[in-house]
Parts: structure tokens; sequence; C-alpha cells
């Protein structure tokens, strides 16, 4: 089993704990429901597909209700920190939340307490907070594009807003960005850098590049990152070998792009169905098992 | 000046450049940052007459601490992407994308603070010029970051 943590751009969306499901176009948790859109409900809206294609229980979210001013964040830190000891997962996938380090610190901690460690996976605010915290290399995988792995690689930025301009103009040697992260270990256990072409990447250099097939419109779609770092976390949160799970949902998340036909107006809504399908032509056109 | 948020930063901002202080919106100093922050920087011998302007206002900062280093400053790089029907703008990690036919907001990506989806929500759809701005209902820093890729996308879509 593997827990999703994030937020919902909803103020008034209580803390909520419980596996998901899906109907329809929105996701239920326990007896709360959430529109699909950018952000954790494209998340988990992907990994309940994958976990439903598989027939295997589904995952279990921590989500709140914030826009940003930190509230519902900082009740979620909180919860995280007191029940995170208690808890059994095979994988724990951190999202869209306020960052903040000294919260960041304390639910490290309360993940370190657990009986077994999971598969650490760190998207969005709280990667930005792991990379600050200096404790970037506890994670298994960091999911960042192109102008976060610049934050990475820029040993003084304490979130991408500060990135130093020298560093945004090497944006086009993606593999000296990646040898920066890991040399000030800024970088978790491995980065798969989102993007154009897909980068899978640990401390010894880049691993692995996805490039097809290629959908230039998917950058300026909000939420499709969100597609890749939910098909990690399901696949890794299933038992599948960290670097291979990168790899396939990479590519996985290309076929459902291209089967969306997008533009890049498109919302993710619509490349999200298209997910049980790309997961049924990935696995029998390459004969594989999970 | 140090604030309890980031929308209280962009409240002051807003305030004082109308006063015409000389003041910048800056990073805080590494001993007083939490992870998504701003601060003002301003003269400290102008100190008492801006506190006082943001008295007036109702707005306290938390604290002021003296700075004698560079602070860091914000991205000021911009990207963009012409899709031939769709302009994508994008600032740090923030994109912003508008079909230039209709000059509507189509999409919003990238960002990791809670106020992205919020401001997805309430921008997609929307004519540019009539799209509520990103420092008027955001946040945080990923916030101000698509202001400042809204900016150059008027900038980009007026020329």
């Amino acid at each position: 089993m593997f827990a999703i943590v994030g937020t919902v751009p909803n103020e008034n969306f209580p803390l909520t704990c419980g596996p998901v499901t899906l109907s329809g176009r929105k996701l239920i948790i326990e007896n709360q429901t959430v529109d699909i859109n950018r952000g954790t409900p494209a998340l988990l809206a992907t990994a309940v597909q994958v976990c439903e294609f598989f027939d295997a229980q589904p995952p279990v979210a921590y989500l709140i209700g914030d826009i940003g001013r930190g509230a519902g964040s900082r009740k979620l830190y909180a919860y995280l920190e007191k029940t995170l000891p208690g808890r059994e997962y095979d994988g724990l996938t951190f999202h869209y939340i306020q960052p903040d380090v000294d919260w960041h610190n304390r639910v490290l901690f309360a993940v370190s307490e657990m009986s077994e460690r999971p598969v650490l996976i760190a998207d969005a605010g709280f990667m930005y907070a792991a990379k600050m915290s200096g404790q970037a290399d506890a994670y298994d995988v960091f999911t960042p594009d192109i102008g976060e792995l610049a934050f990475l690689a820029d040993e003084s930025a304490p979130h991408p807003f500060y990135t130093r301009g020298f560093i945004f103009h090497e944006e086009n040697r993606v593999s000296e960005l990646i040898a920066k992260a890991y040399q000030y270990s800024n970088a978790a256990r491995y980065l798969l850098v989102k993007g154009e072409q897909d980068i899978l990447a640990d401390a010894t250099g880049i691993l692995k590049i996805v490039s097809e097939p290629m959908i230039p419109s998917l950058e300026a779609i909000g939420g499709t990152g969100d597609i890749i770092t939910g098909l990690v976390a399901a696949l890794t949160g299933m038992g599948k070998d960290v670097q291979a799970a990168c790899i396939y949902s990479s590519i996985i998340s290309r076929m459902v792009g291209e089967m969306a036909e997008p533009d890049p107006g498109t919302q993710v809504i619509d490349i999200i169905k298209q997910i049980p399908e790309s997961l049924k032509r990935f696995y029998s056109e390459n004969h594989l098992n999970l | 000046m140090v604030f309890e948020n980031t929308s209280e930063v962009i409240r002051c901002e807003t305030i004082l450049k109308k006063g015409d202080w000389r003041i910048r919106v800056m990073g805080p100093p590494p001993e007083i940052r939490t992870g998504c922050d701003l601060v003002i920087e301003f003269p400290l011998i102008e100190e008492l007459e801006i506190l006082r302007a943001l008295e007036t206002e109702n707005i306290f900062p938390l604290k002021v601490v003296p700075v004698s280093g560079p602070l860091l400053e914000p991205v000021n790089i911009f990207f963009t992407k012409d899709y031939g029907q769709f302009l994508m703008v994008r600032a740090a990690n923030m994109k912003i994308t508008v079909d230039k036919t209709s000059m509507t907001v189509v999409n919003i990506s990238g960002g990791g603070c809670p106020d992205v989806p919020y401001l997805a929500g309430e921008m997609i759809g929307k004519p540019l010029d009539e799209a509520p701005a990103p420092r008027s209902i955001g946040h945080t820093l990923c916030g101000y970051a698509l202001q400042l890729a809204y900016e150059e996308m008027i900038r980009k879509c007026s020329q």
C-alpha cells in the first residue's frame, strides 16, 4: 500500500485521510469529493487508475484545502508528524504543499520512525522544502521540470523564484545541471527530469533519456507532470523497482499524451482519461507484467 | 521588513511603490528563511516613516532586520515558446499559455505552492485583460513568479 500527500485548492476542504476511488470526473475520499484538475488531484487520479488496472489496493491520500495561505499545509504537516510513525506504507509521495523547512524536517523525522522505510518521492512544494533543508538525499525520487532542475542545481536558491540567471542560461546543458544538483547534495537518489525529453539520472549521471513519442504541447498543459509523478508513485508503491518504474512512467505518460491528441489549450482531465488504454497498450506491446 | 506571508509583502509593495518609496522585493537573508518567503528591502533611515505609512493601512511587519550583505533577487529571465495559435511564457518554475486568436488564458503549468491550482482555476478561460492578476489573489512565491510571467505575456501580446 502507498500514500500520497498534498493539497486541494479549496480553503474549506477539511483534513482528510483515506483510500481514494474514482467516480467519473471526481475523486472520492472518505465522504469528500474532489474535482480532478492540475496538482495533487491529477496525481491521485493517475495513481488510482494504475491501481485499478492492476487490481491493486487504491492509494491512501492525505489531503487538505490550501490556496497558498499555508494554514492548511501546516495542519497537514502536523498530522503527518503525529501519525506517520504508526503507519506502514511501501511508498510515500509528497506533493503540493506550502514549503516550510522546519515542518519538512519534523515530517522526515516522523518517517524515520516508521517500522519500514517507504520509497520516498517528492515533487512540487515538498521537493522545494526537501532541497532547502539540505536533506534531499533522504529521498528516492525527485521529479523536477527543467525550471525546478535549475533550482536544484543552484546551491544558494531557497525556492525556484530565486534561481540565479546564469544557471538558467545552462538550460540546454541538462547534464551539467544534474551534475551540479548532485555535487551540492541537492538531489534525491534518482532525478526524473520532466520535459521535452524526460531524463532519468542518478549521482553517476544520465541513465536514460525518453523522448518518444514527442508531444511538444504537453509542456504547456498544467498537470502533465503530475501524471508522471502519479505513475511513479503507483508503480513503486506496488513494488516495482524504482529505476524501472521511472522509465516506464515516462514512456506511459508520453503514450497517454499522444492518445489525447492535445494542443496547448487542452486540460489535464482530458489527458488523464487516456491512462487505462495507455497502460493496456504499454504492457501488452512490451509483453510485460507489473 | 519581514511579513507573515507573501500576500502581505505584495500589499506592502503596492502601498509603498504608490508612495514613491525606494524599496525592492527581495529574498530573505539565510538566517530568517522558512521556505517560501519574500522581504521588502528599504533604506533604514526611512524606517519610521515607512512603518507609519503601513500602520495607516493596517499592515504590520513581523520584524525589521538590518542586513549588510546582498539579498537574493527574484528571477528576471523569461523563456517564450510560440506554438502558432498559442504562446507560452515561463518565469522560473511557472508557465502561462494564451490563445493568440482570442487572447484567452488557456493553461497554467508548473509551480509547487498550493496557490498554483487555485490561480489556474481563477484565470483559465478568461481573457488576459479580464483574468485576475496573480498578485491580486496569489499568496506565494510561485504566485509571484506567475505574476512576472503574466506581465511578460501582456508585454509580448501588446507588441
